[in-house]
């Protein structure tokens, strides 16, 4: 019995990866989140909008890195990334002017509203797909572990090594970050209050002189920026392919359903919920359990409860459960 | 011009881009798009049932077409030599016994009342029920993917004829269109539409890792041919009486062998799509299908005027998912093999709901019209986009990078393009070319 390398392999293969997976998952979520709250459909165009942003930030990376600017030991990409998140804002506004300022006018059913962004999602992905190809991406540079297994060994004496990448590291930074001036521009300001207001209450809103329009664009601008972060991080994290993004749709509205559609608190609680989920029911807990089962009673298989390509099946069987039980989801969200 | 005139047309249309396929590039591509688009009107059908008729939004479509492919393999394929003995049968106990423990939890659920016991008891049951199934199903999965791996390694199929697994592949889809509906229906549209996108993903990685059942990724190659209708080229190149009819066509023996074997295909997809396509137009006018409508339109009117939504969901559910897995059961035979990795939601999901909508969804016709125009364009978009992006570059000098950047991204044009029309349909033309009556 080895409490300890027991604990430190399992942060090492199961929290760390988790809590950064979910810190993606939820800004991601937010994205969704906000677009059913106050626009009222669910946006399955959400994952291509990631990968569009995200494909700025790499083009304008290569771009510094061609013109020798680097951020010392954190990843150029961050740099790169408010330019990035412009590029998406101009994006989304125009989508939102040529395409779904029609049906708003119109009053369309949600239902509609969701096979147009069926359309743009086609678009967005033939646009990234056209100017940067399919094929996967390398952008991240600057260090590549805050601390690495083997540093970590030598500092502690253990047998397990501890390894934290600076991606994972600068995710829940960057994610803690984007979360608190949301949540600061939602709860403060005077804008952020008529946001909600509108999500509340649309009718009631507009009643007490809110201009509708410029709530939409403020949310288009707030989903751009959260949807571009996110797609930069898992980028950094993982690798840049487009098809991924398209991929993460189903983990991200997962998360956002269990939350609760329409309430930003639930989305994150979602994202870190269907996160460890994946990362638990997926991990093979061979080298955990080595350590805690007393001698000669050690697992010999790998102890994986489900193979790492079922990870859709878990965000989809947690969503399944909430939608069956709690239907508007865990923090109260809308239903329609 | 009256409406049947108008859509004649428009019908004739489609089938002169086709033919113009055939003299200005070849037969042989022409006949490729008929057969797929014929495929894809099938497809159509099936989704214009669910969402035309009855508004339900599934986009899980591809796990259905993926569900019909996997019934060729598991129908048409000769068994495997030992493979059930080996584990075959461990493998069926262990689904069973995975069955047992679902059912057994949905009882306690239903007959215990509420409460810590009930909860307790059905975590208990499913979690034992997890470790059974694994402890039974793991050893014999492993016996059968040892069996000769580089070729087989799975279970294989029944033998029986290929044509059987076209309805078998219906049967396959429905009997899962009948498990999720029973779970997801009822929730509201845009759930559905989640969970149905789910569902596809978790069936096409089910047909990936579960190498027992049909290879995996290792993919099924040799299914047999729906034979006598299609027959096989070299024996057709060496069949005097063909020899003689290709001479008299002015064709050489090559070409005539693989036109004649795509165009035996051609009809019997085109038998098929007739049946279908009668029956679908049946339902349409009947009272069954006007009840379907009705409850599309007013959900809550219909349901007072006793009709039972909920069931009525579930029965267009499963009808429209087995039309999806009958026409995937035909791709698949086209194709005569069983490729996993090759389905992708934008093409198998996505593109056959552009294809509904923009042909006119709630009418059969326009979703076959729209089949047929979409798939052509899908085909064609990427040589005309070739021929564009070599048009713009022109002045750009050879060996520039944006030039070949341009050049080698125009395959890129097709999803683009299909996005356009799709959202350029539903702006100025929402009912689609032939709307519905």
């Amino acid at each position: 019995m080895d409490l300890l390398n027991a604990l430190v392999a399992l942060a090492n293969f199961v929290i760390v990866p988790a809590v950064a997976y979910g810190s993606q998952l939820a800004l991601g979520a937010l994205g969704v989140t906000l677009i059913y709250g106050i626009l009222r459909f669910s946006n399955f165009a959400h994952g291509d909008t990631m990968a569009f942003g995200a494909m700025i930030a790499v083009l304008v990376t290569w771009g510094l890195q061609a013109a020798g600017v680097s951020f010392g030991p954190l990843p150029t990409a961050l740099l790169a990334l408010p330019f990035a998140i412009l590029g998406c804002i101009v994006l989304v506004l125009v989508t939102d002017r040529l395409v779904y300022r029609f049906y708003r006018e119109q009053k369309a059913k949600p239902v509609i509203l969701v096979i147009v962004s069926m359309g743009v999602m086609f678009i967005m992905n033939g646009l990234v797909r056209f100017i940067i190809g399919p094929d996967d991406q390398r952008f991240s540079d600057g260090a590549r572990f805050l601390i690495s297994a083997r540093d970590f060994k030598e500092l502690t004496g253990l047998r397990e090594g501890l390894a934290i990448k600076t991606s994972q590291g600068i995710t829940v930074v960057v994610a803690i970050v984007a979360v608190a001036l949301l949540f600061w521009f939602l709860n403060k300001t005077r804008t952020g209050k008529s946001m909600r207001a509108y999500s509340d209450n649309e009718d009631l809103a507009l009643l007490s002189g809110i201009n509708p329009e410029r709530v939409v664009m403020i949310t288009w601008i707030l989903v751009a920026a959260l949807a571009t972060t996110a797609g930069v991080l898992y980028g950094l994290d993982k690798s840049f392919k487009p098809f991924v993004y398209f991929q993460l749709l189903l983990p991200i509205f997962a998360s956002a359903i269990v939350g609760g559609l329409g309430s930003p608190l639930g989305a994150i609680a979602g994202g870190f919920i269907i996160a460890f989920s994946e990362v638990t029911i997926t991990y093979a807990w061979k080298k955990v359990l080595t350590y805690l089962a007393p001698e000669n009673l050690e697992p010999s298989g790998l102890v994986q409860l489900l193979s790492t390509d079922y990870k859709f099946a878990v965000s989809f069987v947690i969503l399944l459960i909430v939608l069956l039980f709690k239907p508007t989801g865990l923090f109260k969200g809308k239903s329609v | 011009m009256t409406e049947a005139v108008k859509n004649t047309l428009l019908f004739l249309v489609v089938g002169g881009l086709i033919l113009l396929t055939g003299f200005t590039q070849s037969w042989n591509a022409a006949i490729l798009i008929l057969n797929m688009g014929l495929i894809s009107a099938i497809m159509a059908i099936g989704v214009n049932l669910q969402w035309g008729f009855a508004g339900l939004f599934n986009v899980g479509v591809m796990g259905f077409v993926a569900l019909g492919g996997l019934a060729v393999v598991l129908v048409s394929t000769p068994p495997t030599q030992g493979a059930w003995s080996a584990g075959g049968y461990g493998i069926v106990l262990a689904l069973l016994l995975g069955a047992a423990t679902v059912v057994g939890a949905v009882l306690v659920a239903q007959k215990f009342p509420k409460g810590r016991m009930r909860t307790l008891s059905i975590v208990g049951i499913l979690i034992a029920g997890f470790f059974i199934y694994r402890a039974v199903f793991d050893p014999s999965a492993a016996a059968v993917e040892a069996i000769d791996p580089a070729v087989a390694g799975n279970l294989g199929g029944l033998n029986l004829p290929v044509l059987l697994a076209w309805p078998a592949g219906g049967l396959l889809a429905a009997g899962a269109a009948w498990l999720i509906g029973k779970t997801a229906l009822g929730l509201r549209s845009d759930y559905l539409a989640i969970a149905t996108l789910g569902i596809a993903e978790i069936i096409i990685a089910f047909m990936k890792n579960e190498d027992w059942l049909a290879r995996g990724v290792k993919n099924v190659y040799g299914i047999p041919r729906p034979a006598p209708v299609v027959g096989y080229e070299v024996e057709l190149q060496n069949d005097p009486s063909f020899l003689a009819r290709a001479e008299w066509l002015g064709l050489d023996p090559v070409t005539a062998s693989t036109l004649s074997v795509k165009l035996g295909y051609s009809l019997l997809f085109l038998i098929v799509l007739l049946v279908l396509l009668w029956m679908a137009q049946m339902a349409l006018r009947s009272p069954w299908g006007r009840m379907m409508r009705a409850i599309r339109d007013n959900e809550v009117a219909a349901e007072a005027m006793g009709k039972n939504v909920t069931r009525r969901h579930l029965q267009i559910f499963v009808l429209g998912s087995a039309v999806c897995g009958i026409a995937g059961a035909m791709m698949t035979t086209l194709d005569g093999q069983l490729t996993p990795s090759a389905y992708q939601p934008l093409r198998f999901t996505f593109l056959v709901w552009v294809m509904v909508i923009v042909g006119g969804s709630g009418n059969n016709f326009g979703a076959v019209l729209g089949a047929f125009l979409i798939w052509f364009l899908w085909v064609q978009v990427e040589p005309i986009g070739l021929w564009l992006m070599n048009l713009i570059t022109i002045g750009l000098p050879d060996g520039s990078a944006l030039k070949s950047h341009l050049i080698d991204s125009a395959a890129h044009m097709r999803l683009f393009t299909m996005g356009l029309i799709l959202l350029i349909v539903l702006r100025f033309s929402p009912r689609g070319l032939i709307p519905e009556k």
